[in-house]
């Protein structure tokens, strides 16, 4: 009981411990702008370890990335204000969310097109073998007297 | 007839996507840079007693190369003698951005492998280099005679990419700064 009850604080530790650690905290005089902060960094992506977002990413840049967005937020700037900052810099790539624009429009709509396609080869296959099912009776009934035979004949042979 | 066709061409889009998606290299990030004026700058210069560097030191030229380096990186050290060779033979003017860098760091690594630069700017902080979008040293811009950036080239240089990507470039930029 008493190493269970320790395996499961060294558990939660690791993992609420672990990034809270790695990245170096950012302090706002006003709730308000500490939230906007807080709110903006997982939408943003570390571009040195690319499947991190700003807000968990240990790597330097990530650190220097986040004292630049800080600071814009001191300074009173929206969100957009922030995201165009780094858009201007680092491209489209930095935002998790990217705009629906013409070259997005594959990653925006691609996987409806892809979902339509397969309900569509969905459609037209369950319809063939509707209609083949309906041409052909299942079993004949010369067929169907030599299947009763055959399990019949199976019981018989049952222990 | 058809039942076999749809499947295989199928497969041979996927093959295709599959190809090309894999091929690429998801840290060549495309900048936004490219075709913009040059960020502007005014950090102090490497070498005791050397005047300011800033984005002005970077235009006038046909083209200019402005390398991202650190002593920190080793892939700087790789790149290194084909950056060093690449500005000779080309006879380039070379500016240097020291990034994140302690500046006796960074005097002994050039006095050991040797300087090519005519100009190096340091910044200690990354502030210009994020200005820039630098996110994996060493990168390399080209820019032309009106300040704007022309290439962006992320990692090590190598023959290779001086051959098949920069020298061209270069041709085409002095051609251009004739007319």
């Amino acid at each position: 009981m008493k190493q269970t009850v320790r395996a499961v604080v060294m558990i939660v530790l690791a993992v609420v411990g672990g990034p809270a650690m790695a990245v170096t905290p950012q302090h706002f005089e006003d709730p308000a702008q500490q939230r906007q902060y807080e709110q903006l960094l997982p939408e943003l992506r570390c571009l040195v370890c690319q499947n991190e977002t700003l807000a968990e990413s240990e790597a330097p840049l990530a650190d220097d990335l986040r004292r630049e967005v800080a600071e814009l937020v001191r300074r009173g700037e929206s969100d957009a204000e922030i995201r165009a900052f780094l858009v201007a810099r680092y491209g489209d790539f930095v935002l998790y969310r990217p705009p629906v624009k013409t070259v997005t429009y594959a990653l925006w709509f691609g996987p409806f097109a892809l979902l339509l396609v397969g309900v569509g080869v969905w459609f037209t296959v369950a319809r063939r073998q509707r209609r083949m099912g309906a041409a052909a009776p299942v079993l004949s009934a010369d067929e169907r007297r030599r299947v009763r035979a055959l399990l019949e004949r199976d019981e018989d042979k049952a222990p | 007839m058809m039942r076999f066709v749809a499947p295989l061409i199928g497969f041979l889009v996927l093959v295709a996507l599959l190809y090309v998606g894999l091929g690429l290299n998801p840290r060549e990030v495309p900048s936004p840079l490219v075709g913009r004026p040059a960020p502007a700058f005014v950090l102090p210069a490497l070498e005791a007693g050397a005047s300011a560097v800033s984005e002005r030191d970077l235009t006038g030229a046909p083209v200019t190369v402005f390398n991202i380096w650190a002593s920190w990186c080793a892939a700087c050290i790789e790149e290194h003698p084909v950056l060093s060779a690449w500005v000779k033979r080309r006879d380039l003017p070379l500016v240097g951005l020291n990034y994140k860098d302690d500046p006796d760091a960074a005097r002994a690594w050039l006095a050991r492998f040797g300087n090519p630069y005519h100009k190096i700017a340091v910044d200690r902080e990354g502030r210009v280099g994020i200005d820039w979008g630098v996110y994996g040293v060493p990168e390399t811009f080209l820019v032309d005679r009106a300040g704007i950036i022309r290439y962006k080239h992320i990692g090590p240089l190598t023959p290779q990419v001086v051959a098949e990507r920069l020298d061209p470039l270069i041709d085409r930029m002095r051609a251009e700064a004739q007319r």
